[in-house]
């Protein structure tokens, strides 16, 4: 191989070099390693202190689980076994998940919250994700009455009457569209005086006709995280749409809108959910009728509801504030009314923005749904006060709470990587 | 200014201006709070009409195409567009609307539709024309304003000038009589300028009715029928564009002038 030299300038290359492996500095791990863990004094140290606590903190908890017990009835055994070792006793768990997921709901029909968990995770495919058919939205919009039916039970009935004032409502809004004030105001009406007045002797009569039902279960039998993810998730699916009218409501041009808005909004923001649960709980009593059984779980529900409602108000506030005033010139001038603009529009843009917010509110939301334990609820942690009372258990603290928040962290963190896998899949700005 | 459109020779067959009364207004006038923006506008389009308005910042000439289609609402007075006056009456405003085609400064695209869905949005819910007679439309339009092959992009994804000829596309899908642009250049580069304002031309051509609020006098010279030139609000003078840019009748007209045409 001739070099270019000092005497001879002129230089031609006769052979093509082959590409070689870059040298272990120049690429792979050694190169990662150096970058991102030992590329300066501090980073090195930031790096050494990292491991020494990594170690620390593995070699505390490690033997913890590694030594830990699953097969034992009671702490007293579980400490026999271990024999002075300090580890974990799962026994506990294995004793006793069926109640940290179910409470007291009898355990012969463990089925039906089972079978409603998985109807529900159908039930949400196809809103939460864009290739499960369409078709299935038609199974959403029934979920619900379904997975009341079967959570707490009694005639069948009662569930399709109640859907059937969805159907009544949606006739009346039809049937007076051409006055949209008033084809509204009934549309919401109607359904409503259906459901205090016809829907129990409707139903009652038709389940004595054709009695078709299981077994009713009480909501104080309910229990565990099947009654956190049943207020979870209807606070959740409720909020959202109570949300977005709020938010429209308290940009209204109609005062008198504005003004229920913006005094709703501010009042149950400035109160703390506790105080609203122990309203519903124990105040609501007073202001109904005598004998009048309202549900606890249903007043539960509701309070959560508003509450969270209040907070998406203000989310999706600031995500109608980010849009650009063209966007609504631009629907204005081609003759879009306020709510097709706004269907169409605005809301899609000003969910999107407010997306991080929304899924934020939600998780505080669903961890909030703890709460209920003050009334008397036996949500998982009520349960864990529940087993401890046992004196099997009693003194039993991290395992029942690590897997407590085991099972919340597989929820939340669930809702956090939809919630980005949602921006990604929205995003269309390309800048 | 009218170099961009120098190299094009005009078609002026279609360009014929009818007694019909496009949009009347009298006697308009409009506050903002205590301040006195429009004073007394009195203004008579006929159908197939060019109207180029000009006028110093803050003279209210955006205002007043924008109260045409009631995105601004007037005080006083009177405005009847296509026979329909515009009142507080939501119907006619709707109808106004969906005769009136505006474009804006910003565009004002959609960003999170495609291209052709910005189109056929409009006519699928306004007009209630079925899907696929939309986007047929719609594809005539994006050729016209020579873009077809953009259709399935983002608004996010096109250049300037593009979007503001989307712009216009989406306001023809709606298949207006009446076309408002408000400084439909003024956001672009100068090499997009007159991708747009061929666009308007060739609209222009074709006999539409158009109200344009643009500092672009070439355009102005080369294909508007009137000139109207308003300050503080007011009216100050109108004439066929010969006239206005070389025999300007107010003091304020020639300061104008010489400020954007003297460099």
């Amino acid at each position: 191989m001739a070099n270019p030299s000092k005497n001879n300038i002129a230089y031609v290359r006769t052979t093509m070099l082959t590409e070689q492996a870059p040298p272990i500095t120049a690429a792979g791990p050694v190169l990662w390693i150096r970058t991102n863990l030992f590329s300066g004094p501090f980073n090195t140290i930031a790096t050494l202190v990292g491991l020494y606590c990594v170690y620390w903190l593995v070699g505390h908890i490690g033997p913890w689980f590694l030594y830990s017990v699953w097969n034992a009835n009671s702490l007293a055994e579980c400490r026999e076994i271990l024999n002075g070792v300090n580890a974990a006793c799962f026994g506990v768990i294995k004793d006793r998940w069926h109640q940290l997921l179910f409470g007291f709901y009898p355990p012969e029909a463990y089925w039906r919250p089972t079978l409603a968990f998985v109807l529900m995770i159908v039930a949400m495919a196809p809103i939460l994700f864009e290739s499960v058919p369409r078709k299935v939205l038609w199974f959403s919009a029934i979920f619900p009455a379904l997975a009341f039916w079967l959570l707490w039970g009694g005639t069948i009935w009662f569930s399709v009457v109640g859907m059937l004032g969805f159907g009544i409502g949606y006739a009346v809004y039809r049937a007076l569209v051409k006055n949209m004030l008033l084809a509204t105001i009934a549309a919401v009406l109607v359904p409503i005086l259906f459901w205090l007045f016809l829907l129990g002797p409707i139903s009652g009569a038709l389940s004595e006709a054709l009695p078709i039902g299981i077994r009713k279960i009480d909501s104080d039998e309910f229990g565990g995280f099947m009654i956190s993810i049943i207020i979870g998730v209807t606070g959740i699916a409720l909020s959202l749409p109570i949300g977005v009218l709020l938010a429209l409501g308290r940009k209204s041009d109609l005062l008198l809108v504005k003004w229920i808005c913006v005094g709703f909004i501010e009042f149950i923001r400035g109160v703390p959910l506790i105080t609203l649960l122990f309203t519903a709980s124990l105040l609501l009593n007073y202001f109904l009728p005598p004998g009048t059984n309202f549900d606890i779980v249903l007043r539960v529900v509701i309070m959560v509801t508003l509450f969270a409602a209040a907070y998406m108000a203000e989310v999706i506030r600031g995500g109608l504030a980010a849009l650009p005033q063209g966007q609504y010139e631009a629907a204005d001038a081609l003759g879009l009314d306020y709510w097709k603009a706004h269907r169409l529009i605005i809301m899609p843009q000003a969910l999107k923005i407010s997306i991080p917010g929304i899924v934020n509110t939600f998780i505080g939301l669903f961890k909030d749904t703890t709460l209920v334990v003050f009334i008397g609820i036996l949500d998982p942690i009520g349960l864990s006060n529940a087993i401890r009372a046992d004196s099997n258990w009693n003194g039993i603290y991290w395992e029942l709470f690590g897997f407590i928040a085991l099972c919340f962290f597989i929820f939340c963190f669930s809702m956090s990587r939809y919630s980005q896998y949602l921006e990604n899949k929205l995003k269309t700005d390309h800048r | 200014m009218s170099e961009a459109i120098a190299d094009r020779d005009i078609d002026r067959s279609q360009m014929q201006v009818s007694d019909e009364v496009a949009i009347q207004i009298t006697g308009m006038n409009k506050w903002y709070g205590t301040f006195h923006v429009l004073k007394d506008i009195n203004l008579t389009v006929n159908r197939g009409e060019r109207i180029v308005i000009a006028g110093p910042s803050g003279s209210g000439k955006s205002t007043m195409i924008r109260c045409i289609n009631r995105l601004e609402e007037h005080q006083q007075g009177q405005i009847i567009v296509d026979g329909t006056e515009l009142s507080s009456d939501l119907k006619n405003i709707d109808k106004v609307r969906s005769e009136v085609g505006m474009v804006f400064q910003h565009f004002n695209l959609f960003p999170h539709l495609t291209i052709m869905e910005n189109l056929t949005l409009a006519p699928i819910w306004v007009r209630k024309t079925p899907k696929k007679e939309a986007e047929e439309v719609a594809m005539h339009y994006l050729k016209k304003v020579k873009i077809p092959e953009q259709a399935h992009k983002y608004p996010g994804q096109l250049s300037g000038g593009q979007q503001q000829r989307v712009a216009i596309a989406r306001s023809l899908c709606m298949k207006p009589r009446i076309m408002l642009f408000d400084e439909p250049t003024s956001a672009l580069d100068p090499e997009m300028i007159k991708e747009v304002l061929d666009t308007m031309i060739e609209l222009a051509e074709e006999g539409m009715t158009m109200l344009c609020v643009t500092h672009e006098m070439g355009f102005a010279q080369a294909v508007a029928n009137r000139v109207i030139f308003m300050d503080q609000g007011q009216i100050v003078e109108q004439n066929e564009p010969y006239e206005f840019f070389n025999n300007p009748k107010s003091e304020r007209t020639k300061l104008f002038l010489s400020q954007i045409l003297g460099h």
